[in-house]
């Protein structure tokens, strides 16, 4: 209702450079933490990459309708291609105890899996009304398993909107196969990338780790549910997401070690990935170099023309993936953008931390959303483009700011060299686009 | 539990948001986790609404599950409505909340809003999206419309009505599913159509206290004023039967209105299958009889508009599935009679004419009015019955139609293919099971087996099975479709972005049949390409697997259905079950199979069935292209 909401100094001193605030240093930078509507996806939307990523897992959704209406509408509004993931939808006489839930959910196990024999891995996946009346799909889980060793293994997490925001459903579905992860047998070190990638930028990645010497790299989640990595003592494991908080927890249970990085967006973002790879490895500076300096010129050089038209461009985000500070830090260093607000739906200090420390000191974070204060101080700050959810995109337009997806963030291949300037090119677009139309 | 990919409805919040979208001045406070906010971009982007859903979420978290999830549903409340403004709120619990059981309408009683809140039930593990749509629009239309009646003018009428009418139970609705207005469609009561206009009975229940109705002549006719009294009384027994039927002989002595007659346009919403075009469609029609548009409702209401619904005549329906519920108590309470034809086609269109003109009171119109080309065309006419006859038609006869989709929409499909397009129904069916009554009588008609199923899986294993040359269907069946190498049009909701075309398309009225012509008929192989493909089938571009040549070069997605090593079915995530055994095909000679192959695909799995029929019912071990053409003879009798 008022423009109070506007934090104190920003519209002031966004105009001429940014004048340096009092801030405190980096780690302890201060975030604005809101409590309010928010204007976000659950966790099930993950789905909808993860059953395209893992070929032979299936996604059973245990829910309501409005989880099989979600899961089509963001997926693209009806793709209708094959889906490995379908909705086992609670009705009535579930509820009432008529009909036994767990019954219920064993004979839908029991038709899906006679129908699609190809299935190696099946989530049974919670949501929002399955965890309020409590029912208990790790129970659930390991009665199926029983059941169906060892054709099909059944793992469950949840998925709901009271326990996850969008990619945090990647993290619980990554955390679930952890203990499934068999035991890593040498003691020599061994690579782990963890975060679901395109098919392509894996590949990338696997080659560039191999041109540096580094031979053992396995990818979690993997391409096929009964090629799963092994994982202990020896593993390190570098986080391709900085979603992961709850699967690094588990990794860390088996013993493995985090490698601190900032996130491969960028041809900055991503040689400093990789070199924290390196560095844990022991790779030889002068091999590293010469395994990543072509592809990161290349990467540079992508970057360029992008960098003429977006270099003092505003870009605000609003909240969606966790992606944000990541996104923001590779858009200020390497493109040259000012940054306004930028929000996540949750900052995990510790994972977010070489991110922060790259971060110019008088960016405004914020954490958690009330969406109508915000949209209020995306109003005042008016950037030059808006990145954000579906349901705010349209009506932005129509107020004059220009917008960019965030759904198309995680729908498109953006980590790595090769794809640098795509990200680059997928913030550029829409105002490409404004300067192109005369309507 | 029932094991789905995809949807033809969504929640009955959808259809709550739906109706709040459409209006004015309206907020919906939705106690919903984080999460349900997906809805919005159902329309903001597949409707590209320019502005958000006036809804608030409380988006609740776990962490709120375990403290006090009514107090922010309270604070949400409190700052929704101080953001927002609004002239009216509803309040509910999308599926989630409705398990914790906040009780968001007596929250909302407790907060005293200085506006009215109405409190809506909508049970998500019952009911779907059409179903929210008109219970949340029959609550809106009772609270508002009695409300205002009552409060402002003291209408003893309308006092009447809200004793005969006690609040109903939570979540039940009056007759749902008994709206009957296809069953009317069909066979018009004689009731119905001898109706009177409700323009006397209006001036006499409003009494004095419009002075445009006072100076009315008719308001002289008094023996409504009795009858309007005795409506009163054996109203339990009759409701329907109000002072407006009664006056029914006197409308047609009676002397002009000195005003023109007014309707209510019931129905569009938000997100609705062409509702807006269809809208636009049926303002012109109606303005061109002579009538005037006093509210439409919802799109674009305001609740004040809602207020004023009852000053109509009577209300036209354009979407039974949404204002069914709403246009019967209607009736009810101020007596407004309802239209019962859905205005979809040509010959539905003229129906729909002459019924607003009965309910108005105005002579019986030109029979051929409406089309174009004869006589004095008018300006609003269809082309449609003269490409029908047209010759160049004239290969559309007897194709076979598979229509599928929400009941008001396959019904009128059906009528329109059959009469208007010469075609020949093969299957019907609806995912509206509140409709199912409609759909089985209309399909008994036709003599085709009903299809009541929202599993999309059922609805591919009957197209399969029907053998249609076009399916009349919704973005589900376009899909279906399209991997069975079948033309396809889609007729229905759920919807798509491509169903909100740049361009004026409405379904309804007479420009609506144009474009249905043109829609049907496009993706249809034309008349003297289907003959060529008959004749030189083994023509390397006008073969089976060749799309047709005016939707560009390219294969169909999938081979004949009956190859069952490679059936669209097997695409599917749960594979319906093989065709119907055809691939048995034991006994087939090797040149009555190659003969077979010559006949067109999509005919080509009913001629292998009929010819094994044939040959079993005569005991023959073996078919022969002899046997094959024994059969054809048979069958085409």
């Amino acid at each position: 209702m008022t423009g109070a909401a506007v934090h104190p100094g920003r519209a002031a001193s966004q105009a001429q450079g940014r004048a340096a605030s009092p801030m405190a240093g980096c780690a302890e930078r201060p975030i604005l933490r809101e409590r309010g509507q928010r204007e976000v996806f659950c966790g099930l939307t993950g789905i909808v990459w993860l059953h395209r990523k893992i070929q032979d897992a299936f996604f059973l959704v245990v829910g309501s309708r409005t989880c099989a209406h979600l899961m089509q509408s963001a997926a693209g509004v009806m793709i209708f291609a094959e889906p490995r993931f379908a909705t086992a939808v609670m009705e009535e006489r579930d509820l009432a105890g008529l009909a036994d839930a767990n019954e219920e959910l064993d004979a839908a196990v029991s038709r899906l899996v006679e129908r699609r024999p190809d299935i190696r891995m099946l989530f049974l996946v919670g949501s929002c009304p399955s965890e309020v009346i409590k029912l208990d799909l790790s129970r659930a889980a390991a009665r199926l398993s029983e059941r169906y060793a060892p054709d099909v293994r059944i793992l469950n997490y949840s998925g709901s909107g009271i326990e996850t925001t969008f990619t945090q459903g990647e993290d619980n579905c990554l955390a679930a196969l952890v203990p499934q992860l068999p035991e890593a047998e040498t003691t020599s070190p061994q690579l782990l990338v963890v975060g679901a990638l395109a098919d392509v930028v894996e590949d990338q990645f696997a080659r560039l780790f191999s041109a540096m010497g580094i031979e053992t790299v396995r990818f979690l989640p993997p391409r096929k549910a009964r090629d799963l990595p092994p994982v202990g003592p020896s593993t390190r494991y570098l986080l391709a997401q900085p979603f992961l908080g709850e699967t690094a927890r588990c990794l860390e249970e088996r013993g493995a070690g985090r490698i601190a990085a900032p996130f491969p967006l960028g041809a900055e973002g991503t040689t400093l990935w990789l070199k924290a790879a390196a560095d844990a490895f022991g790779v030889d500076p002068m091999r590293f170099r010469s395994a990543t300096a072509a592809a990161e010129a290349r990467a540079k050089r992508a970057l360029e023309p992008y960098r003429a038209e977006l270099s003092g461009r505003s870009v605000f985000f609003f909240p969606d993936s966790q992606l944000e500070i990541p996104l923001a830090r590779m858009l200020s260093r390497e493109l040259g953008m000012a940054l306004t607000e930028v929000g996540t739906p949750y900052l995990h200090r510790q994972h977010a931390a070489e991110e922060l420390a790259l971060l110019p000191e008088d960016v405004f974070l914020s954490e958690g959303q009330d969406v109508d204060r915000q949209l209020e101080r995306a109003r005042a700050e008016r950037p030059d483009i808006t990145v954000c959810g579906l349901g705010l995109a349209n009506p932005l337009e129509a107020e004059g700011l220009t917008t960019k997806w965030s759904i198309e963030l995680l729908f498109t291949p953006i980590q790595g060299y090769e794809q640098a300037g795509d990200l680059a090119g997928l913030f550029a677009r829409p105002l490409d686009r404004k300067t192109r139309l005369k309507v | 539990m029932q094991l789905t990919v995809w949807t033809y409805e969504g929640p009955p919040h959808v259809g709550a948001m739906r109706v709040a979208t459409a209006m004015e001045g309206v907020h919906y406070v939705l106690h919903a986790p984080q999460g349900d906010t997906y809805a919005d971009l159902l329309f903001t982007m597949i409707e590209r609404r320019d502005r958000r859903p006036p809804v608030t979420y409380t988006t609740f978290e776990a962490r709120d599950l375990g403290k006090d999830t009514a107090a922010l549903f309270q604070t949400t409340l409190r700052e929704a409505y101080e953001r927002f403004r609004p002239e009216a709120v509803l309040v509910g619990a999308s599926c989630t909340a409705e398990l914790i059981q906040d009780d968001p309408a007596g929250l909302a009683k407790a907060a005293g809003l200085p506006v009215p809140v109405i409190p809506l039930e909508l049970p998500s593990y019952q009911r779907k999206e059409n179903w929210g749509a008109a219970e949340t629009f029959y609550q809106i239309v009772r609270t508002l419309a009695a409300g205002r009646d009552a409060a402002a003018d003291g209408n003893p009428s309308s006092s009447e009505g809200a004793t005969r009418h006690p609040p109903l139970p939570a979540g039940i609705s009056p007759a749902r599913g008994e709206i009957g207005g296809f069953d009317a469609a069909a066979n018009p009561s004689p009731q119905a159509l001898t109706q009177s206009p409700r323009l006397q009975g209006c001036s006499l229940e409003d009494g004095g206290t419009a002075g445009a109705r006072s100076i009315s002549p008719l308001v002289g006719e008094m023996p409504g004023r009795a009858e309007g009294g005795d409506a009163g009384i054996d109203s339990s027994a009759e409701p329907e039967k109000t002072a407006a039927d009664v006056h029914g002989e006197a409308a047609h002595f009676a002397p002009r209105e000195v005003r023109r007659p007014t309707c209510n346009i019931l129905g569009p919403t938000a997100l609705g299958f062409r509702h807006r075009d269809d809208l636009v469609e049926i303002r012109k029609l109606l303005g061109a009889i002579g009538i005037d548009v006093a509210v439409v409702a919802p799109l674009g209401a305001s609740p004040a508009d809602i207020a004023r619904l009852g000053e109509a005549d009577f209300n036209v329906v354009l979407y039974p599935e949404i204002a069914g519920v709403a246009a019967k108590w209607l009736k009810r309470s101020f007596g407004q009679e309802f239209t019962t034809v859905v205005p979809i086609g040509f010959g539905a269109t003229q129906d729909f004419v002459a019924e607003v003109r009965r309910l108005a009171g105005l002579p019986e119109a030109d029979e051929r009015q409406g089309e174009k080309g004869e006589g004095a065309s008018t300006e609003a006419g269809s082309n449609l019955p003269w490409f029908s006859r047209s010759v160049d038609s004239t290969y559309l006869t007897g194709k076979r139609v598979f229509v599928f989709g929400d009941a008001t929409h396959a019904l009128a499909a059906a009528r329109v293919a059959t009469e208007e397009f010469g075609f020949t129904l093969c299957g019907l069916g609806t995912y509206a099971r509140e409709f199912a009554r409609d759909i089985r009588a209309a399909a008994r008609e036709y003599g085709v087996e009903p299809l009541i199923s929202d599993d999309y899986l059922d609805v591919e294993q009957a197209i399969v099975a029907a053998q249609p040359e076009l399916v009349l269907g919704t973005q589900m069946e376009r899909h279906v479709a399209k991997r069975l190498g079948i033309a396809c049009a889609v007729i229905s909701a759920p919807v798509h972005v491509q169903d909100y075309p740049a361009r004026h398309s409405p379904q309804m009225g007479f420009e609506g049949a144009n474009v249905l012509w043109d829609t049907w008929v496009h993706p249809l192989v034309m008349g003297l390409e289907e003959h060529l493909l008959g004749m030189f089938r083994d023509d390397f571009e006008f073969n089976d697997g060749a799309k047709p040549s005016h939707l560009g070069a390219g294969a169909r997605v999938a081979a004949e259905p009956e190859t069952s090593a490679a059936p669209a079915s097997a695409a599917a995530p749960f594979p319906a079950a093989a065709a119907d055994g055809e691939t048995i095909a034991l006994g087939w000679l090797t040149d009555a199979e190659a003969e077979l192959r010559k006949i067109p695909f999509f005919v080509r799995g009913k001629a292998r069935r009929n010819t094994e029929k044939f040959a079993l019912e005569r005991g023959l071990s073996e078919i022969t292209v002899e046997t094959l053409y024994d059969a054809k003879a048979h069958y085409s009798r």
